[in-house]
């Protein structure tokens, strides 16, 4: 990689960047609970819920850092927090 | 080389110093104008704000800013999206400016700045130095100073090409000192439009911030990079030692109009003095060269027209011979008692085979004038140390002893 | 709707900034130009040579926000391409209220199209908690702690809102996080608006205010309940709409024993002389606004 003078980056390119290390705990889906309303997607801070052809959801896990907006604002309690396996 | 310039007498007009940096600013087609009023820098401004009024200059945006730190902060974003841009302060407002002087340039945005050198307070003055630009000189800024009248409307358009070229893009200021050159009326001729259009090419830079192309601009760089930027920074001062050059150069064949490159010489050939200076205190110093070659008086001037970058090797081979250098400084290094023209010339004449001693003279501040009699002394005292060495390295010369 | 900021950006789990910067980005679409001063947004997501953002951004220094956002309008207007790009500016509260007030009091007084977004997380997060003039009262920071002789933050919030109205602007509104649909469609108005507009974004910060990553919009939501962020909008002056709270008004209590920062105000004595003092200017707004 050459610098570009003055420092200029190229769109989009902290996706390099897999901050799913940081988490403890992953959200999983319970799809049955699932009302597809994409609030989860909508909040997500990490932009790592991502729309599946069939209206549910899942998520990144390379990127998600486990914050747990998601589960915690679902209002169908369709996420579940659990700690992660490493 | 020094050339002749050749002013066309049938096109001179009798114009305010700074009517004539305003219109040259008209003329190299600028897209945003942003700044912000200082004495002794408005009637730049001013005129400026006329040429809009009045439809004068297609495609601009004029920014009436409310500080010198917006002036230039506007200016990063309005370059960022490729734009030819303008602005022109002195003294406290330069000063305001500094935290953006660094950020434009390390960006690497083009820009043209006109400097109406002036002294900094306190005690407030608003008279000529150039301890403002001078003291920007770590910022990242090409530095050019003007003698006269002519050369600083002219150093405008020359400005733009070697600011904006992709081996450059670092901005430019252009430096007239104030009152000296901005307020006095000269004949002179007026940047030509249809020159100026064959001189100086569209501004089309090969990044912007553009929604089709979307770039980040100004990331931080940990320890892992910022090193490299900073070396790049320098790389691209380097090149504008032979841009600044070029395009004097290119100027004189399309304009024939020619006031040295980084430097300029008057009767150095065979001289023992040359005195080294910058600014409108030139045309004082090459009368009194006059006066003294006609009594076979061996003086000599080299004009740092460049100041950053510093012109080394141009110095080194102009003041090889010499018996003895001088520097005239409106500015002053506090705690090292010497102007930076004297410091920087020592520092470049070190570790090389040139053994000519320098002395320096700190005058001319807040606005002092700076007499003929004063530059002959400063010669007699060059003669003496010729003659028996240096006794003060550097020293104000002028001071009024009777009031400290 | 698609999100215009990256992953991998380094912002902490459960990051306010990230939330606001998509949400605005969600208002604007992608035909937008980002100015982002100086604070966690910028250095969290442009790490160089990586950058989060996939619309054209820029960080010049803290304090200029409001004059790079005017360079940019005036150069792209200048250049014939001023027609759709919007110009946002993304500031945290201490580049809009504090440092950079002069830089966007003279953006606004001179009318440039522009839509600037404070995101207001009460504090320099950046450098460590560390009071700002949008900090509120009684909020333990780390230049304003609480200690044996002091509640912390000795004053209210500054109304920033109502300065920028004062300046003629024709759209200035409040908006939280935890109400996206409401920030989004304030920022689409806001962008559709010729001239400046200013829109507020309370945005709780889990690391700075002390609570756990889940609560983010949970205490953004609290704040609004509670009367102490209330939601309008203002155009050309004058307030037009408020988003009313009614009969589901929770008591400023239950906001601040969410948070680490308001915790010494239930411990110590005369504590809750204090709280009562937050809830007067939760009362005071619920009145004035007619939540």
């Amino acid at each position: 990689m050459k610098i570009l003078p003055g420092g200029i980056c190229q769109a989009g390119t902290t996706r390099v960047n897999k901050t799913g290390g940081w988490r403890n705990f992953k959200p999983v889906y319970n799809y049955d609970l699932c009302i597809k309303c994409k609030l989860c997607e909508l909040l997500c801070p990490d932009s790592s819920v991502i729309p599946r052809e069939d209206g549910f959801f899942e998520f990144d896990y390379d990127f998600c850092k486990g914050c747990g907006i998601c589960e915690n604002e679902c209002p169908k309690k369709a996420i579940d927090m659990v700690l992660e396996e490493k | 080389m020094p050339r002749e310039n050749k002013l066309d007498k049938e096109k001179m007009v009798v114009v305010e110093g700074s009517y004539a940096v305003a219109h040259a600013v008209k003329t190299c087609r600028p897209n945003v104008i942003s700044a912000y009023p200082i004495t002794p820098q408005t009637h730049i401004v001013e005129d400026l704000s006329q040429f809009m009024a009045d439809g004068e200059i297609p495609n601009c945006e004029y920014i009436n800013v409310e500080s010198e730190f917006s002036a230039l902060s506007a200016l990063v974003g309005s370059a960022a999206v490729g734009a030819r841009c303008y602005s022109a302060t002195t003294a406290q407002g330069l000063a305001l400016m500094h935290e953006v002087l660094f950020n434009m340039s390390g960006m690497r945005l083009p820009t043209v700045m006109t400097i109406v050198n002036r002294a900094l307070s306190a005690p407030i003055n608003i008279w000529n130095d150039q301890q403002d630009s001078i003291s920007q000189r770590d910022t990242g800024w090409i530095q050019l100073y003007a003698e006269d009248i002519q050369e600083i409307s002219d150093m405008t358009a020359q400005a733009y090409k070697i600011s904006e070229d992709k081996d450059v893009l670092m901005p430019a200021m252009t430096c007239m000192d104030g009152f000296i050159l901005s307020h006095v009326y000269e004949p002179v001729v007026l940047l030509e439009q249809d020159l100026t259009d064959k001189f100086l090419p569209k501004y089309e830079p090969e990044y912007t911030l553009d929604p089709k192309d979307p770039l980040s601009y100004g990331a931080f760089a940990d320890p892992n990079y910022y090193t490299e930027f900073r070396y790049l920074q320098e790389q691209a001062m380097q090149n504008a030692l032979k841009k600044i050059e070029d395009v004097a150069n290119e100027f004189y064949d399309i304009y024939g109009r020619y006031y040295g490159g980084l430097i300029d010489e008057y009767r150095t050939e065979d001289a023992d003095i040359i005195i080294m200076a910058m600014g409108s205190v030139i045309g004082t110093v090459k009368d009194v060269i006059d006066k003294l070659r006609n009594r076979n008086v061996k003086v000599g001037l080299l004009k740092v027209r460049a100041f950053r970058p510093f012109p080394a090797d141009a110095i080194r081979n102009v003041v090889r011979d010499a018996k003895v250098i001088v520097t005239l400084d409106k500015n002053i290094t506090l705690g090292l008692n010497e102007g930076a023209l004297c410091t920087e010339t020592k520092s470049i004449l070190y570790n090389t085979d040139i053994n000519v001693p320098v002395i320096g003279y700190m005058l001319g501040h807040g606005g002092r004038d700076i007499k003929v009699d004063t530059i002959e002394r400063i010669i007699d005292e060059a003669h003496e140390v010729i003659r028996n060495g240096i006794k003060t390295e550097s020293q104000f010369i002028d001071l009024r002893e009777e009031i400290l | 709707m698609k999100s215009l900021l990256a992953p991998g950006h380094r912002g902490c789990a459960g990051c306010c900034d990230a939330i606001a910067a998509k949400f605005a980005l969600m208002g604007t679409g992608e035909d937008c130009i980002v100015i982002n001063p100086t604070g966690c947004l910028e250095v969290m997501t442009t790490p160089y040579p990586e950058t989060a953002w996939d619309v054209p951004w820029i960080h010049s220094l803290f304090e200029n926000a409001g004059a790079v956002a005017s360079g940019i309008e005036a150069g792209l207007k200048a250049l014939g391409k001023k027609d759709k790009t919007k110009v946002l500016v993304l500031a945290g509260d201490g580049g809009t209220l504090d440092i950079g007030i002069r830089s966007i009091s003279g953006a606004f007084e001179r009318g440039h199209s522009i839509i600037y977004v404070c995101i207001d997380n009460e504090a320099y997060m950046n450098t460590g908690v560390q009071r700002s003039g949008a900090t509120p009262y009684n909020a333990s920071t780390t230049t304003s702690p609480a200690g044996k002789v002091s509640f912390g933050n000795p004053r209210p919030k500054k109304n920033m809102p109502e300065i920028m109205a004062a300046h003629g602007s024709p759209y200035v509104a409040t908006t939280s996080i935890g109400f996206p649909k409401d920030m989004i469609n304030k920022v689409k108005k806001a962008s559709e608006i010729e001239g400046p507009s200013y829109i507020h974004a309370h945005s709780p910060c889990t690391t700075g205010w002390g609570f756990d990553t889940s609560k983010t919009i949970e205490v953004a939501k609290m704040a609004v309940q509670t009367g102490l962020w209330p939601l309008y909008e203002m155009e050309n002056g004058e307030i037009t709409k408020v988003k009313k709270i009614g009969k589901n008004v929770k008591p400023v209590d239950e906001y601040l024993k969410m948070q680490r920062r308001f915790k010494h105000l239930f411990t110590m004595e005369g504590g809750a002389e204090e709280i009562a003092k937050i809830q007067a200017i939760a009362d005071k707004n619920i009145e004035d606004f007619g939540l």
